[in-house]
């Protein structure tokens, strides 16, 4: 005996909107950016439409942001995944196209873009070797963000795939991924490093942290050995700008691109859907719209009957003394009550993404650990 | 677990840090861990570092405080001598600067507010509601980290006493949350290893949310439904829809059991998709049981 949790139906009745399907979403994509707070299910979302795209004839390359091990298994990548695409083997149907995936990894990935923007290797070397380095590939606020658009552009260009799938970090904010491209640009730009910057007359620049009384005030927080060590990591940067500059404008058009495509990921609770809503609301600020939602982990609700009908026969077995009757009336009465719950809690964000093709994707019994499950979540999103 | 009462365990330092990754109810337990424990005449202090109104919806009666970077930031500078400049240095974004410059200071900052905090003696029991997913690491490491790479000054002061407090079981624990269900549990063996290795803090006994505390249900073909047709195959669908979450729920508590040495606190499901200050009091209760 297994449920049917076909039912998708209701959610694309809310009134004044024609939907398309995300199959329609994804056909006429070439980037998909999969957002939504933190344990909603975005990985694997995104693992399932590049699943189902390559099987529709794709070369579809999936990067993620979270290292779930679970999900390199599932895919059926033995050592996990990794920074460089991996080709994941899908059916051999005819017609089959490709699965690849990777993992973002910043560091990795902000030394490759170090390396293309800096003039020669020696300076590239001076930075990325720098002990401050590493420190600050992983700290500096929107880091993993901008190079997951980093990578996201450079993926478009690589020749091997016509569909880029990324999970965005888990912010709960969606503007740290639209503005990502521009973070290391703004963050050259920022006063207090034109004044590290500053050229002084002996060329001595290090000098100018003594100097000048906003830096002597750094200096005596964090330390003017640190002050000093960041002043030489951040003069590295010397004359790339540009570079970072164009390199920002080509990613924001491309996030900004017809063919790019927003999916919103979120589950059914109060406090995860408020923050879909307010993703969405950021995304619209922007002028980006949200193309398809996924609503993961929706309870089933077993049948069209209500709530009160399976808690009267409840009752009515209880009279009788057959217990094991009524608990199994109450669980039915149960899961109708959590599945009434979370409808009445969707609304809202149903109606703030009207327009978008929304699916709805049942909590299944157990958690999504092989390919079986990734088939059965594919089922439910492209029914 | 039977001999530890959750409440007295939970309450046994001075702050307790909340941590789990996205989505495992880290605020629901914070506001369970808050109402229980004021409840029991604590006085009780709530600290939330994501700038998110829920906790204080969800405690209305008590002291909920939103600490973020920026403002321990300026707090630390007005404290540190520059009273005249702090606002400058915020507001022209200098700050942004520091925080580059010795990544981790904003983190320690915030810990450093919270260690001043529970030093004022104003508190029985601070609860923090931590940072979110994946974060929760590195924001504990900030002191180990800085006190590595500073050399001196006011940062590795400030460093060295709050890895004091989050190395002291009698101030500081940290509360690490899960669901009983594969992927959050995998999450808790991952963080609570690297959490006792890397930052040196004592965990408090584990908190699984949501734990389904149904009466175990009949095995679908054993039960006689008479006459009955109507709905009967909803019924049996959702049986064992049931039964093989509650299957993977025991599976999963007893891999947490096995893998990590601390006792366990359950805190059962609510039918609801969103929970209100009544669910929270009677989640408290779970703890005084």
């Amino acid at each position: 005996m297994t449920f049917d949790p076909q039912r998708r139906v209701e959610l694309r009745d809310v009134p004044g909107t024609t939907r398309n399907s995300l199959s329609e979403v994804v056909d006429g994509a070439s980037v998909l950016v999969c957002c939504g707070s933190g344990g909603v299910g975005k990985t694997t979302t995104a693992a399932v439409i590049g699943l189902e795209a390559a099987r529709g004839g794709r070369r579809v390359v999936v990067v993620t942001i979270d290292p779930a091990r679970r999900l390199a298994d599932a895919l059926g990548l033995a050592d996990g995944l990794t920074g460089e695409p991996q080709r994941v083997s899908v059916d051999e149907a005819p017609g089959s196209g490709e699965l690849w995936a990777m993992m973002l990894d910043t560091p990795a990935m902000f030394e490759r873009v170090v390396r293309a923007n800096a003039p020669n290797a020696a300076q590239a070397d001076r930075i990325v070797e720098s002990r401050f380095f590493r420190n600050i590939a992983g700290a500096l606020s929107g880091t993993q963000e901008y190079m997951a658009s980093e990578a996201l552009h450079e993926l478009h260009d690589d020749e091997r795939f016509d569909l880029v799938v990324v999970d965005t970090p888990p912010s709960r904010n969606a503007l740290d991924f639209l503005d990502a491209p521009g973070v290391l640009t703004r963050f050259l730009e920022h006063r207090a490093f034109k004044l590290l910057m500053m050229p002084t007359r002996t060329g001595f620049r290090v000098l100018t942290v003594a100097t000048q009384p906003i830096l002597k005030a750094i200096g005596r927080v964090v330390g003017s050995d640190v002050l000093a060590d960041a002043v030489a990591f951040f003069q590295a940067f010397a004359g790339m700008d540009v570079g970072f500059r164009q390199r920002a404008e080509a990613v924001t058009a491309l996030l900004r691109a017809d063919t790019t495509r927003f999916i919103l990921v979120a589950s059914p609770q109060r406090d995860t859907l408020a923050e879909a809503i307010w993703f969405a609301d950021q995304l619209a600020g922007q002028g980006f719209s949200v193309h398809a939602t996924v609503i993961n982990r929706v309870h089933p609700r077993f049948g069209e009957g209500t709530v009160a009908e399976a808690a009267s026969r409840a009752v009515a077995a209880t009279k009788r003394g057959k217990f094991q009757l009524a608990a199994v009336w109450n669980n039915l009465a149960e899961l109708r009550t959590i599945a009434a719950a979370e409808r009445a809690e969707l609304t809202p964000l149903l109606e703030q993404v009207a327009g978008s093709a929304v699916v709805e994707v049942p909590l299944l019994p157990s958690d999504v650990h092989d390919v079986v499950a990734l088939d059965v979540l594919a089922r439910h999103l492209f029914a | 677990m039977s001999n530890v009462n959750p409440l007295a365990d939970l309450t046994s330092s001075n702050v307790v840090i909340v941590a789990g990754k996205g989505g495992v109810g880290k605020t629901t337990v914070t506001a369970v861990l808050a109402r229980a424990a004021a409840d029991a005449g604590q006085r009780v202090l709530v600290i939330e570092l994501d700038g998110k109104r829920a906790l204080a919806e969800l405690l209305p009666d008590l002291d909920v405080r939103s600490i973020s970077a920026a403002d321990s930031l300026e707090e630390y500078l007005i404290e540190h001598g520059f009273k005249r400049t702090a606002k400058r240095l915020v507001s022209t974004g200098v700050i942004d600067v520091i925080g580059t410059a010795a990544p981790g200071i904003d983190d320690l900052v915030v810990l450093g507010n919270i260690k001043k905090l529970e030093r004022s003696g104003e508190w029985d029991l601070i609860v923090v509601d931590g940072p979110a997913a994946g974060h929760a690491i590195t924001f504990l490491t900030s002191a180990s980290g800085l006190l590595d790479a500073v050399r001196g000054g006011p940062v590795r002061d400030q460093a060295q006493d709050v890895l004091e407090m989050l190395r002291d079981p009698e101030r500081c624990r940290v509360l690490l949350v899960t669901l009983p269900e594969t992927t959050p549990v995998n999450e808790l063996i991952e963080t609570s290893a690297a959490l006792e290795v890397r930052v040196g803090v004592q965990l408090a006994s584990l908190v699984v949310n949501q734990v389904d505390v149904a009466d175990p249900l009949p095995e679908p073909g054993d039960v006689d439904f008479g006459r009955a047709r109507a709905q009967v195959a909803d019924a049996l669908a959702a049986a064992t829809f049931r039964r093989t979450r509650l299957a993977v729920q025991v599976a999963e508590l007893d891999r947490l059991n096995s893998e990590v040495a601390r006792p366990q606190i359950h805190l059962s499901a609510r039918p609801v998709a969103g929970l209100s200050p009544d669910d929270i009091a009677a989640l408290a209760e779970e703890l005084t049981r």
